[in-house]
């Protein structure tokens, strides 16, 4: 397991490099430069041209890219042209909001798709199947950031039980204020992991110990209990890691619409602010995010079933 | 084909498409008020017999303007994904024909795309961009041929070795018309039916970024930049976020059950 773990880490070494390669240069790439940016219609040719110096944009690109790992490596994602601080200060501050909003919103999507996509395995084709499917597929149809603004005036202002917006103090402070950006993205997550997972139990009733096991003569319950579901468990495990990156990028609208202290608005506040490092800086931070998410779900996934680490 | 019963998802799908249609190409021709005219007179008006949804904070027609709105979103979408799914789908084609370094590198490539969150990625280059429908475009390009990439190079590299395809190369076909000829017509469809999935995906995408103030422009009338507009008087009137919400969703069950209904039809039986 320890090998398994090790080689995940080595893994990600090159991804991780990868990122930020892919990051700096798709950016680069795009028409516009950052310094113009920054300054826009206020910039004559002179702020530009200083601007530029201050920003080491006048250095050639390859040293630009080498500089800016070399930031990375020493924990600083460089530096605020707007707030005047190192960008990672500023992720560390903002990233508890995000984190909690992802783990709150994985566990109201894991509560909704087990039982559900069960269900609809089980009954596949009948009423249950097709209505779930129905309403996921309205779901999923459904902009997170209208569902957002329609839960905050059905309940945070007629029936006022959750608070509008903000964050709160302590953990059931916490929870009562996310409770209702967390479920705008659990649905919206939960309308694609339903079905993933539905499919995987539905392989896995067609499988041969299943059937071994109903020709053995166990009532559907037994089988169901102790060969079907915790194999649904298991895969429920990669379909929630397969979406990470949605949930993720699900945070930056919900956060928003919410007026969460998180990532996600700081993000989007970068852009109006046209805050060129945050922007990069941050870029990279919802990428390894995500990958290191995905590490922990694979991981997960290893401990949970043996096949996947004597691969 | 002929004698294979229509899938009912399918019919469900395509005669909601062509309702969605109908009302959007209208909405250039008619509406049953000036989508643009300001009236200070009648601002917030609650649905009525003369304005079916409402009015706005200027005291423009709510209903006309989710009309005349649509065409913007459907155009931003279709071609959001069209023009990547052509370019993914010939990089996946590459890929997977070729095969060797040049797989590698390409699939590294996506790999490493696929690590950063759609949304990131695409608030990211409009943010350096600037807002506006052409950035857009050139936004969603960049990011959105990934998962086309992927799926294609997945289906080519199971059809380079069958039969059919054996047999063509023996006859000596060349390796262009092998591709173009034998294999993709064969391998495009996955990805046919992922398109139509990747519509929802990115209408909801587009009204996000214009909802944010990234997208469409105003004064064009736009889904999610009404959404955005009526967000300041949801206690007020809550009918101006309302009914370009329920268009996106309609526009989005509508290309889901194609999708959904797609994939019965097309995939092949047992």
């Amino acid at each position: 397991m320890l090998t398994y773990i090790l080689k995940r880490f080595v893994q990600l070494v090159p991804v991780l490099f990868g990122i930020t390669l892919a990051c700096f240069f798709l950016l680069r790439a795009l028409p516009g430069d950052p310094a113009t940016l920054l300054l826009g219609a206020r910039g004559g040719p002179e702020e530009i041209a200083a601007m530029k110096q201050r920003l080491g944009l006048d250095l050639p690109l390859w040293r630009q890219y080498l500089l800016f790992l070399g930031d990375i490596l020493s924990g600083s994602l460089g530096r605020s042209v707007v707030y005047g601080q190192s960008v990672t200060k500023l992720v560390l501050e903002r990233l508890p909001a995000t984190l909690w909003l992802v783990a709150y919103s994985t566990v109201i999507a894991v509560v909704l798709t087990i039982p559900l996509a069960l269900w609809s395995a089980v009954k596949r084709d009948r009423a249950p199947d097709l209505l779930i499917k129905l309403v996921f597929t309205v779901l999923l149809a459904i902009p997170s950031f209208w569902l957002g603004l329609v839960l905050v005036v059905v309940l945070a202002i007629w029936v006022p039980l959750f608070p509008t917006s903000g964050y709160g103090n302590g953990f059931v402070e916490r929870l009562h204020h996310l409770t209702l950006p967390a479920f705008v993205i659990a649905l919206a997550t939960a309308s694609l992991t339903i079905r993933s997972l539905r499919s995987g139990i539905l392989n896995v009733l067609g499988s041969d110990y299943v059937t071994t096991a109903r020709a053995k003569g166990n009532a559907t319950a037994r089988t169901m209990h102790v060969h079907v579901l915790p194999n649904a468990l298991i895969s429920s495990i990669s379909v929630l890691g397969a979406h990470t990156s949605w949930v993720i990028g699900g945070t930056v609208v919900i956060e928003t619409v919410f007026a969460l202290p998180g990532l996600g608005s700081l993000f989007v506040e970068s852009i109006f602010a046209r805050d060129y490092p945050m922007i990069q800086g941050l870029t990279v931070v919802f990428a390894v995010l995500v990958v290191l998410i995905n590490l922990a779900t694979d991981i997960a996934y290893a401990l949970a079933d043996p096949r996947i680490r004597l691969d | 084909m002929s004698k294979r019963r229509l899938d009912p998802t399918l019919l469900v799908g395509l005669a909601m498409l062509l309702l969605l249609c109908l009302f959007v190409g209208l909405g250039q021709f008619w509406t049953p008020h000036d989508p643009f005219l300001v009236d200070y007179g009648n601002t917030l008006q609650p649905p009525s017999a003369k304005h079916w949804f409402g009015t706005d904070d200027l005291g423009r027609d709510v209903a006309s303007r989710v009309m005349a709105g649509g065409l913007v979103d459907l155009r931003v979408a279709l071609v959001c994904v069209v023009a990547p799914a052509i370019l993914g789908i010939a990089i996946g084609a590459l890929s997977g024909f070729v095969g060797g370094r040049v797989d590698t590198v390409i699939m590294r490539i996506t790999d490493i795309f696929w690590a950063f969150p759609f949304h990131v990625l695409v608030i990211a280059i409009v943010g350096v961009l600037g807002p506006g429908e052409a950035n857009l475009y050139l936004a969603f390009l960049l990011v959105n041929w990934i998962s086309f990439a992927r799926i294609t190079r997945g289906e080519v590299l199971v059809l380079r070795e069958l039969e059919y395809v054996q047999a063509a190369r023996s006859f000596g076909s060349t390796d262009r018309r092998i591709v173009v000829a034998h294999i993709l017509p064969n391998a495009v469809t996955p990805a046919i039916v992922f398109a139509m999935a990747d519509v929802v995906l990115t209408i909801l995408a587009v009204t996000s970024l214009s909802f944010l103030g990234l997208g469409i422009q105003p004064p064009t009338p736009e889904w999610g930049l009404m959404i955005a507009d009526g967000r300041q008087f949801l206690f007020d009137a809550w009918w101006i976020a309302t009914a370009p919400g329920l268009a996106i969703i309609y526009t989005g069950v509508t290309f889901a059950l194609i999708g959904e209904g797609l994939d019965t039809a097309l995939r092949p039986k047992g």
